[in-house]
């Protein structure tokens, strides 16, 4: 079967689902419109795994490397012979991946939202948004073209605001929405600005045509955008770096991280789909999508890895301080994306220097599955305990047997302990970062222990620690809700299979920065040093709660400032504040305020002032008394008259 | 018996012109400012008239003139009645003071 048959299909499916259930789902199918989405996303998961066979074992290889394919490519808008923007659909290792994530993890969001979104008053909106979403990520993930992916980019963004914004009764998730809307916003002018001045200097928006001419040194175009500087810095500084900025929004990277932890106030299931396994590492996808020409410019790279890595662990830090499970997960997020930054970071182009690219790849891929198990199973805590405070809970583990082993082989994996997923990609991150860069191998290892701890924190702060009142006493027993229904545990039970699996598909061979399979043993001796710290976080994790005891309080009493800012995730947030509302409103809003209030506004109003007082003086004119106007008329006639007999002389 | 001069008929006509307009200005019953119209048209004739005689006395155009404003005074009075009589019925007056809707 050739691509283009059914290729299109994948993006075109959700839009079509979204368009049926946008419109008629709350009148006609209130009650199967989650039907609807969910067969729609297991068709096009079906297509994605076809594809991907299609791709990986049968045709997508040429001499034993991985050829990048456009079945579908329709020009959309031509503005010069060589320039125009175009819809299609491109293959090649990395988007094929990115399809099989997104539909996969899509679908078992789907599935899990039966149970958890029942009864809900918008149901039907609900899987509209979320069709929305994914072919807005899947339209994203197979672009030929930088304009295209920008489209698609804002397409995500604003399907993230309105599932973020889903409870739009509560201001908590207003508030949140807008946020998460604004901040990637301004990291989007910047992501435009990027594409502008590529394209400007590689005279194309087409991926393909504009990596070969700025990657191959004697073209006029790469000669253009080197020579040319701003600053004192070149121009493909200035594009790769403003466009990571995009990226670097979209994937909550220091210090535009903040939308994230409060994005949490959307739907949990939402938070698994959008907000940790595919939208937020879209950032990622930009770079890697770029990495050819990222790997020319050291400059870049390096702002890519630093900023990753301080991400990655800045949001460790936080997230062991945090007492809300939701956000102690959006930290995590944050850190594991920290991770695949870095790991771009710190990659060169080509086969052996390429490990960096691989890894980040392959933990983007393993920390879909464990990351949005996570956030499934928080999910189904919070369904039973209907609050997201770590105190609220406890003891769940007899209650929640199934949440209770998927959480704990999903903190496995993230911690990475061997032989869980996020063991393998996780060294080969640390390997890379060991072979290019030593400050930023720390940085990684340390981050990894936080990791540990913090996870098992969670994990023990909700399925162990206070056993009384038990948890029939707290009303949430069986009777209630039990662990929720079957299309609740079902993802839950696949998602931990596959985050058992997924460390063993020898990733390497499929996926490397320029096609060609790479070998990467794995270096037992190497691994020692990270997986003995992580058991040693999760052992000290377990001393501290897995009962109650005193010993966290005194710890954090001793640790006092260090505590508390991480607690206020490092006053972050503040200093955005007291930018924006002391320097920036008070500096440029108040006097444009000013200026729009008393000198736009004020001549307007001089204008109307003037005609208004001009009508007052000659409105008595108009008295409605016949013969005043006909005094006025003979007036007028007398005064033509001798006008006409003194001056028509 | 001498002629009268152009001028003494003038004067008449002009009296009786300024006659008209000044009932037309200051009377506020609309039967008495028809009436004032009624008066200016007149001077109008007898100026035509005695143009006519005076001027062109082979020619009669002034006195068809004449003929024409008649008829159509005529005609104007009896829509200007029409209009008064209307007036009437929704005003319950004939006092033009009285008809000033169409004011500002």
């Amino acid at each position: 079967m050739s691509y283009e048959s059914y290729i299109t299909l994948i993006p075109l499916l959700p839009l079509l689902s979204f368009v049926l259930l946008g419109l008629f789902g709350r009148k006609y199918f209130k009650n199967f419109s989650g039907i609807i989405g969910t067969v729609v996303l297991l068709a096009i998961t079906v297509l994605s795994f076809i594809t991907a066979y299609q791709y990986f074992f049968v045709d997508g290889k040429v001499n034993d490397v991985y050829q990048s394919i456009i079945p579908v490519k329709y020009i959309w808008l031509q503005f010069s012979p060589n320039v125009s923007i175009d819809m299609g659909v491109v293959l090649d290792p990395i988007s094929v991946m990115m399809l099989i994530v997104v539909s996969f993890v899509s679908l078992m969001v789907h599935i899990f939202s039966l149970g958890y979104m029942k009864g809900e008053e918008r149901f039907s909106t609900y899987y509209a948004f979320l069709s929305l979403f994914t072919f807005s990520m899947l339209g994203l993930v197979v672009s030929t073209n930088i304009f295209q992916i920008y489209i698609f980019w804002e397409l995500v963004g604003i399907s993230s605001y309105l599932l973020i914004g889903f409870y739009f009764d509560k201001p908590s998730a207003v508030a949140a929405s807008k946020k998460a809307f604004i901040v990637t916003r301004f990291a989007d002018v910047g992501f435009l600005i990027g594409i502008l001045i590529l394209a400007f200097h590689a005279e194309t928006l087409d991926f393909k045509t504009l990596i070969e001419r700025l990657t191959s040194t004697q073209s006029s175009q790469f000669i253009s955008i080197t020579t040319s500087s701003f600053l004192g810095v070149s121009m493909l500084t200035w594009g790769l770096t403003l466009v990571f900025i995009g990226g670097a929004g979209k994937s909550a990277m220091f210090p535009l991280h903040i939308w994230l932890p409060d994005a949490m106030e959307g739907p949990t299931p939402v938070s698994a789909l959008i907000h940790a396994a595919t939208m937020v590492v879209a950032g990622v996808y930009l770079v890697a999508r770029l990495f050819p020409l990222y790997s020319f410019d050291v400059v870049a790279l390096n702002i890519v890895a630093y900023v990753g890595a301080i991400s990655a662990l800045l949001a460790a830090i936080i997230a062991c301080t945090q007492t809300d499970i939701k956000r102690v997960l959006a930290y995590s997020t944050m850190s594991q994306i920290g991770y695949m930054m870095f790991a771009l970071g710190v990659s060169r182009y080509g086969s052996e220097q390429g490990l960096g690219y691989m890894a980040s790849m392959f933990h983007l891929f393993t920390h879909a599955f464990f990351k949005s198990l996570l956030f499934l199973c928080a999910g189904a805590v919070i369904h039973v305990v209907h609050s997201n405070e770590m105190k609220d809970m406890g003891g769940l583990r007899k209650l929640m047997p199934i949440t209770h082993i998927a959480f704990l082989i999903a903190c496995l994996a993230i911690a990475g302990i061997p032989p869980f997923s996020g063991f393998f990609s996780k060294e080969e991150i640390l390997t890379a970062a060991y072979n290019s860069n030593k400050l930023i191998y720390t940085i990684g290892v340390f981050t990894s222990m936080f990791t540990a701890f913090y996870m098992f924190r969670l994990y023990f702060s909700i399925f162990w620690a206070k056993t009384s009142p038990s948890p029939l006493e707290r009303g949430w027993g069986e009777a209630a809700h039990g662990e929720g229904t079957l299309s609740m545990k079902f993802p839950l039970v696949v998602l931990t299979i596959c985050t058992v699996a997924v460390g063993f598909i020898p990733f390497a061979s499929f996926v490397t920065s320029d096609g060609a399979p790479l070998e990467t043993p794995i270096d037992i001796v190497f691994s020692i040093l990270p997986v003995a710290l992580a058991v040693a976080a999760i052992l000290f994790a377990a001393r501290l709660y897995r009962r109650q005891n005193e010993l966290p309080e005194k710890i954090s009493t001793s640790l006092g400032a260090l505590y508390r800012s991480a607690y206020k995730k490092f006053y972050i947030d503040e200093i955005y504040l007291f930018i924006t509302k002391k320097i920036i409103f008070n500096l440029v809003g108040r006097p444009a305020a000013w200026i729009d209030k008393n000198i736009v506004d004020g001549f307007m109003n001089l204008l109307a002032t003037v005609t208004a007082k001009i009508s007052a003086m000659i409105k008595g004119l108009q008295s409605g008394k016949v013969q005043d106007y006909a005094l006025y008329f003979f007036g007028g006639v007398a005064g033509l008259a001798v006008l006409f007999i003194y001056l028509g002389k | 018996m001498s002629e009268i001069p152009l001028s003494h008929i003038l004067f008449v006509s002009t009296a009786l012109f300024f006659i008209g307009m000044y009932g037309l200005f200051t009377r506020r019953n609309m039967i008495t400012m028809l009436m004032s119209i009624e008066l200016i048209l007149n001077s109008v004739n007898i100026n035509f008239v005695a143009f006519n005689k005076y001027l062109y006395p082979n020619q009669l155009n002034g006195i068809f003139f004449t003929i024409f404003i008649i008829t159509i005074a005529a005609a104007e009075a009896a829509v200007a009645i029409a209009i008064i009589i209307n007036l009437y019925r929704s005003h319950h007056s004939i006092d033009v003071e009285d008809a000033d809707e169409l004011k500002w």
